[in-house]
């Protein structure tokens, strides 16, 4: 069973709240194994980059051992909302 | 010759002992991976990397940003390790930082991230002050000048 893009921005929507979400399968044939992830949550503010990180990573812990590649950004609304400007 | 042959192999069709000698074997191995041993080669370097391959030929994409983005920064000399080598080092590493990818970066032993937030540090100018902090002059600093020099 792969995993897919529709699942994970489910999964992180959920869990973390996010007010935006992008998923993007970057794997060859979209089969599932790279994804490029931009997530908008409240629940980074005034967090560091690590510790933000750390949360999506640990929402994703059983998917994550069958992701190859696996980039994400993650901002604050108030950041998101700059960044759309 | 035949009879020590014969003697251990008696001695392994137990399942007990058969695998504390399989245990026995690997435990050298097993080392790389132990707590104590990442403890200590993180802390060996100001700069030390874990990804897969070398720097001087990375083996993924991941892994080839960090070694460009530090590269970019004059940052040569850092300890780096091949996780590709070393199947009980690529799974230590992982449970060392609870982090579940590699490249690994650390700076004067403390885990920094991967290559997005080593990405996002050079964009947001942190890793110039970090590399600061580790005592570490960013060779960016020094072509400021130059970049100016460029646009008047």
């Amino acid at each position: 069973m792969s995993i897919t893009a529709e699942y994970i921005k489910e999964k992180l929507q959920r869990e973390l709240e996010a007010t935006h979400i992008d998923v993007e399968d970057t794997s060859p044939n979209h089969c599932g194994s790279a994804f490029n992830v931009t997530i908008v949550s409240a629940k980074f503010e005034g967090k560091p980059l690590l510790q933000r990180h750390r949360l999506v990573n640990a929402c994703l812990e059983e998917e994550l051992k069958d992701i190859h590649a696996f980039s994400q950004k993650t901002l604050t609304p108030e950041q998101w909302q700059k960044q759309q400007k | 010759m035949s009879r020590v042959f014969l003697t251990t192999a008696r001695f392994l069709r137990t399942q007990g002992a058969r695998s504390a000698f399989l245990r026995a074997l690997s435990s050298e191995a097993a080392d790389t991976g132990s707590r104590e041993h990442i403890d200590g080669l993180v802390k060996k370097d100001k700069v030390v990397v874990f990804m897969k391959g070398v720097p001087q030929q990375p083996m993924c994409g991941f892994s080839n940003a960090v070694v460009q983005i530090l590269r970019m920064h004059g940052v040569d000399n850092y300890s780096s390790y091949n996780v590709l080598e070393d199947e009980n080092l690529r799974q230590g590493i992982k449970d060392y930082s609870s982090w579940p990818t590699i490249p690994q970066v650390f700076l004067s032993g403390e885990f920094v991230g991967g290559c997005d937030i080593l990405l996002q540090m050079h964009q947001n100018g942190d890793l110039v002050e970090e590399l600061q902090k580790v005592g570490i002059r960013s060779a960016l600093l020094d072509k400021q000048p130059d970049t100016d020099k460029d646009k008047q």
